[in-house]
């Protein structure tokens, strides 16, 4: 029987979550091949409109890492998608997907194990939340990503 | 088997339907049936929504009557949040509503069912439209009917944003304050109303009236039913089309109910078929007995024609006069010719346009307290209307927030969906013998439609979860198997033959 | 030379579409001088017979208004499609999928449920509900299929150009009439209405502060509407910024904020998503608390982000193949 490997996309800013999920590469740190990574400069950068076309395409859970508060390269870029995505959780929900299959973390260009930890237990409970099946609709047919 | 007539697409009207007529072999009408072939779920996709963003969502339901959802909604909200509109507020929307009734009553008179008698019903098909019209009275006068809508509607979309799904309505009140200079147009405009309806009558009676085939047609017996009526009426038990007690007669003009529409679910309960995405209400306390005329039957009949068969008379004098005058040449109340509501909606609309000038002149018009913010927490909501085409009947449900949590619809035109059905076969019964069947034949089959003015967007904006049913089961036979019915409570019985 | 030839056709629609057209006023007579309506349920007699009869091409333009909910819509507009050599959807249904694509946040089952049965308690497998085929009185009737999905026009057909609007406004239908009957469209895939966000015409513009910041959302019922200030200055949502402009404010006029009826502007791909982006970082407060708070006035982000856009949203209505 075929295991479900989930599709989660992480979308990791260039100065601080990109740099801590490098490091956890660089100091061997093992985390799921899973989670790919797409580097943009700052979390504020993240158009809630990226996010849906992941989910469109196949996604089974997004992952938005920032700095964390205060430290943001750009000072408020961070907050901004702080906002725009609780916004956006309140609103994925109607659409038949599940919250928890969104996330928005902080972690620092240090912050190996954090990135790694964050990695992981994205990747658990999206296996315990199952493939994406949008609800109510029929779901159109899936590219392989 | 004999002959299969279809007609596909009904035209000159609002929505979609089709009309399937089946011969016997000697080449007369077997059976006709009148089929609603749309859907939309109106009250099922609106729950969830925020309770005042309904006005501009139900209105949507209908774009040629968008006004009457729209005002039925904002009432449900009043309802809803048991507020009371400010009296400024009641003028602004009563204004805006008898202004809405004598636009859309013109556009179906001169584009959807006027042409049926204007240029003939069995004129060429290209000719049977509102191009025909101007054809047969004259440019001048068309322009003047495209002139006169256009300030009304122009009127509307100053008081209420936009002619198509306006924004005017709130729980307690309006969204926007009437100017003086305003006023000074209206009273114009509804001076010109008066005058226009009083001409359309005109145009009515030399056209129709003085035409003896015409005549002949209006009070033969195929288009004529033996029904009860539903209108709201007044204190006076006069038309009202903003507010009051829903009254019904029955086919011998005697009053049977009057009601507040709180209790719509006791004297009101619907009929599901499986050949039409409509329903079919009827009078709960009279009962489902099929598509039949006559007191025994629950069939009751909505708009025009039906609002002044259930009222004691119009509210305004130029409009009681040629109330008076109808009964008169039909030969007294209540009158039971479907083509007559054609008569009867233009008494309307003479009726709106001497209202909208009453309304006009009044002192609180221009007031700024158009709002009553004083809102309770809300939980039910009840609200009704006389739209164009019938009684209208918003009821909500929703949590302390005013989400939605329900949503019951009984519009205008389904209470006539069960009449049309109706009056379609008996009109094909009558028309079609020997399997002689042309182009004007069929469409005076559809003229036996056309005069209710439907409204099948309305009608099937998809139909309510609590209503009391009575439902059919039959076989491929076409055999009774038996029958379920659930009432006002929920409670369902189910028996089997 | 005889005169082009024109269709209008309404599929899971209001009506308003049709009285948009109708509202043309005396500008209809200049219009029904130019060309042959040849098939207008509204207000013309032709059935669709008329129309398999028609030659493929020999429409000129076929204007098709309202959401694809059955099969005999699909059936109707994949006609059209032959029959005419361009096609406009016309309006926010054909378009974006409009009001009736709101039922894309339900399902077909609880539409019917909430439409022919009731209770999840009716244990009663032979309930009515209507049918695609029937038999009555020996007779076989047929209803359309009624679709899991609401699509807009172009899920189900190639669309030429769109016309935006819930209704579409007089002045850009005049427009867009004249631009074909003199032969200068923009090219194919335009959206006919100016290329930028309401904001830009609109008369409360000068009352915007520099920065915006709301403390809380408030709902229209929640506060007495100022007639001249910016909305999202008060606190009320409206959808100006994420909305494409041309249809001269008509509700910031009546005292109400705007619904998004015309839809994105070209830049943007999802209406819903970039209401989103813009309207959050308008919230005050640096926390998630904070935040939570100025939230809490959005009640239905996915009804009032997408009122019009369903369908045209990139999660609201996945693709199906459609035969």
């Amino acid at each position: 029987m075929d295991v479900f490997e989930p599709k989660i996309v992480a979308f990791v800013c260039n100065w601080c979550s990109y740099a801590g999920a490098d490091k956890a590469g660089s100091l061997k740190l093992d985390y799921s091949a899973d989670v790919k990574l797409i580097r943009i400069m700052c979390s504020g950068r993240v158009d809630p409109q990226f996010v849906m076309d992941a989910f469109r395409e196949g996604a089974d859970g997004v992952m938005v890492l920032g700095c964390h508060p205060g430290d943001c390269h750009y000072r408020t870029g961070n907050i901004k998608a702080m906002k725009r995505f609780m916004l956006l959780e309140k609103m994925i929900t109607q659409f038949g997907i599940d919250s928890n299959r969104l996330k928005l973390d902080w972690v620092a260009a240090g912050e190996a194990e954090q990135f790694q930890k964050v990695a992981n237990t994205m990747v658990k409970s999206i296996k315990e939340l199952g493939p994406l099946k949008i609800e109510g609709f029929v779901k159109s047919e899936v590219t392989n990503v | 088997m004999g002959q299969v007539i279809t007609i596909d697409p009904i035209t000159r009207l609002e929505g979609h339907g089709k009309i399937t007529i089946f011969l016997n072999d000697s080449g007369n009408v077997d059976r006709a049936f009148f089929q609603i072939p749309e859907l939309r779920g109106f009250e099922a996709f609106c729950v969830g929504r925020p309770a005042e963003e309904m006005p501009q969502i139900t209105s949507r339901i209908c774009g040629v009557c968008p006004s009457a959802h729209h005002m039925a909604s904002t009432k449900t909200l009043d309802s809803l949040w048991d507020v009371e509109p400010t009296p400024t507020a009641k003028i602004i929307r009563q204004l805006y509503y008898n202004l809405f009734f004598v636009e859309d009553h013109t556009i179906h008179f001169y584009f959807l069912g006027g042409p049926d008698f204007v240029v003939g019903p069995d004129a060429p098909a290209g000719e049977r439209n509102i191009l025909g019209v101007i054809g047969k009275v004259g440019v001048d006068v068309a322009k003047q009917v495209i002139t006169i809508r256009k300030r009304c509607r122009d009127m509307m979309a100053e008081i209420g944003g936009k002619a198509i799904h306006p924004v005017l309505g709130l729980p307690g009140g309006v969204a926007k304050q009437i100017t003086e200079d305003t006023r000074g147009v209206l009273k114009e405009l509804a001076n010109d109303c008066i005058e226009f309806a009083k001409f359309s009558i005109q145009v009515f009676n030399d056209i129709v009236l003085k035409n003896q085939t015409y005549v002949d047609v209006i009070l033969s017996d195929a288009y004529n039913h033996e029904t009860y009526y539903m209108g709201l009426v007044d204190s006076d038990k006069r038309v009202n089309f903003y507010d009051g007690k829903i009254r019904v007669v029955n086919p011998d003009g005697c009053e049977v109910h009057l009601f507040d529409v709180k209790d719509y679910t006791d004297y009101i309960a619907e009929q599901v078929e499986e050949w039409s995405y409509i329903k079919f209400p009827y009078l709960k306390k009279i009962g489902w007995k099929g598509f039949i005329d006559g007191v025994d039957s629950g069939v009751v009949r909505v708009a025009p024609l039906a609002r002044l068969n259930a009222s004691e008379g119009m509210a305004t004098p130029l409009a009681q006069v040629e109330y008076d005058r109808m009964y008169n040449i039909l030969g007294g109340k209540p009158a039971h010719n479907t083509l007559a509501m054609h008569w009867a909606r233009l008494i309307e609309m003479l009726y709106a346009a001497e209202r909208v000038k009453e309304l006009a002149d009044a002192e609180e018009l221009t007031l700024p307290n158009i709002r009553n913010m004083d809102l309770k927490t809300p939980k039910e909501g009840i609200g009704v209307v006389e739209a164009p085409r019938g009684t209208l009947i918003h009821h909500y449900e929703s949590d302390e927030r005013g989400v939605l949590t329900g949503v019951n619809l009984l519009v205008a035109t389904l209470f006539n969906s069960a009449p049309i059905c109706m009056s379609v076969e008996k009109a094909a019964k009558s028309l079609i013998k020997g399997g002689e069947v042309d182009d004007g034949l069929l469409n005076m089959v559809e003229m036996a439609f056309r005069a209710y003015d439907p409204c099948f967007g309305c009608a099937t904006h998809s139909l309510p979860g609590e209503m009391p049913l009575n439902i059919t089961f039959r076989n491929n036979d076409g055999d009774v198997l038996g029958s379920m019915i659930r009432d006002n409570n929920g409670r369902e019985s189910l028996t089997w033959k | 030379m005889s005169k082009p030839k024109v269709a209008f056709y309404w599929c899971a629609s209001c009506g308003g579409c049709e009285e948009a057209v109708v509202d043309l006023a005396e500008r209809i007579l200049d219009v029904v001088a130019a060309v042959d309506i040849v098939f207008w349920p509204v207000a013309l007699d032709f059935k669709v017979k008329h129309l398999e009869a028609m030659q493929d091409g020999s429409i000129a333009v076929a204007f098709i208004n309202g959401a694809i909910r059955t099969s005999e819509q699909e059936h109707i507009v994949k006609l059209l499609r032959k029959k005419a050599g361009l096609v406009v959807a016309f309006g926010a249904c054909a378009a974006l999928g409009g009001i009736p694509s709101l039922a894309n946040l339900t399902n077909k089952e609880k539409i019917f449920n909430r439409s022919y049965h009731n209770s999840p308690s009716v244990d009663n497998p032979t309930g009515t509900v209507p049918k695609t085929e029937t038999i009555v009185d020996g007779h076989t009737l047929k209803l359309p299929e009624f679709y899991e999905t609401v699509y807009k026009l172009d899920d189900v057909i190639d669309v030429d150009y769109y016309l935006p609007g819930c209704a579409p406004v007089p002045d850009l239908i005049m427009e867009a009439v004249l631009a074909i009957l003199e032969g200068k469209l923009p090219p194919k895939g335009a959206i006919l209405s100016p290329d930028k966000s309401l904001c830009s015409s609109c008369d409360r513009n000068e009352s915007k502060p520099e920065d915006i910041t709301i403390g809380e959302i408030k709902r229209v019922i929640d506060i007495e509407v100022d007639p001249e200030k910016c909305f999202l200055a008060q606190g009320i949502i409206c959808m100006g910024p994420a909305t494409r402009d041309g249809c001269g404010e008509p509700c910031i006029n009546g005292n109400m904020p705007c619904t998004g009826c015309f839809g994105p502007t070209d830049s943007c791909r999802d209406q819903g998503a970039k209401m989103i982006a813009t309207l959050a970082p308008l919230l005050e407060g640096d926390d998630e608390e904070a935040v939570r708070k100025a939230l809490e006035g959005i009640i239905d982000p996915a009804g009032t982000f997408y009122r019009y856009a369903v369908s045209g949203s990139l999660l609201g209505a996945a693709r199906k193949e459609v035969e």
